[in-house]
């Protein structure tokens, strides 16, 4: 029997920067070990401990069930613990994920476009006007 | 509001650029007072990178749009957290010209 597949986890805000440096000693080794903060668990840590949103709202908007959610991030909190008690790099990458906005295409003039700000919605096409367009989906994987 | 195209020359008459990250002029136009500024790409040879610097220098004049033909992986996460819409367009022999007039519809 096959695994069941994995879910990509929905990214809607990737972060700044790429990851933190310790501030230290110069007798202590430049190039220590890092911690691998992946994608998913920055996302994650960003909703539940700077958005304030409980975990069942937090993986409605990661696309992944509440327990999921639930472990993504106690993996990301034991990550950054990690990093500061033992003086140790992060960097964020990795992870499977995809990045989100909604796309659509305008029927008259046959072009595409995103709506980056979801709490706005796109009434007509930026470029003709037109109230002809449809949804074609999250279409934008990483 | 202003709006960033993607251009081939220097003048209304050229055509849409169908790279985003090496095209050879930015059209920063502006909807309100509708003044038009070109600006020459420094990436347009640019090995790697392009993408990420022309975003820097797109996103400096404060556009909230951004037209061109096609937009790369690098680029799209960013624009999403710049909160800039991307609007793509298909036909590459559109003239900056006829984009603008469509935008003041």
């Amino acid at each position: 029997m096959s695994p069941r597949p994995f879910r990509l986890r929905k990214i809607s805000n990737p972060p700044i920067i790429s990851g933190f440096k310790p501030y230290r000693n110069k007798s202590v080794d430049e190039k220590a070990e890092a911690i691998f903060l992946q994608y998913e668990e920055y996302e994650a840590l960003r909703l539940c401990d700077h958005e304030m949103l409980n975990h069942h709202q937090a993986s409605l908007l990661m696309a992944v069930s509440r327990p999921t959610l639930t472990r993504i991030y106690s993996k990301a909190r034991q990550k950054i613990a990690e990093a500061l008690v033992l003086g140790k790099q992060i960097i964020i990458e990795g992870g499977k994920i995809y990045f989100d906005s909604e796309w659509f295409s305008c029927q008259k003039c046959g072009c595409y476009f995103n709506n980056p700000e979801k709490q706005t919605e796109i009434k007509e096409c930026p470029l003709c006007k037109s109230s002809d367009f449809s949804n074609i989906g999250d279409v934008i994987n990483s | 509001m202003k709006v960033a195209i993607t251009s081939t020359g220097n003048n209304l008459e050229s055509k849409l650029d169908h790279r985003f990250g090496r095209c050879s002029y930015f059209v920063i136009y502006d909807l309100e007072t509708k003044g038009i500024e070109f600006i020459p790409n420094p990436n347009k040879d640019a090995q790697e990178g392009a993408g990420p610097a022309s975003v820097q220098i797109v996103a400096s004049r404060n556009v909230q749009k951004i037209i061109s033909g096609e937009f790369g992986i690098k680029i799209k996460s960013l624009l999403d957290s710049l909160k800039i819409q991307m609007i793509v367009i298909k036909e590459p022999e559109k003239k900056i010209e006829e984009i603008i007039n469509m935008l003041n519809n």
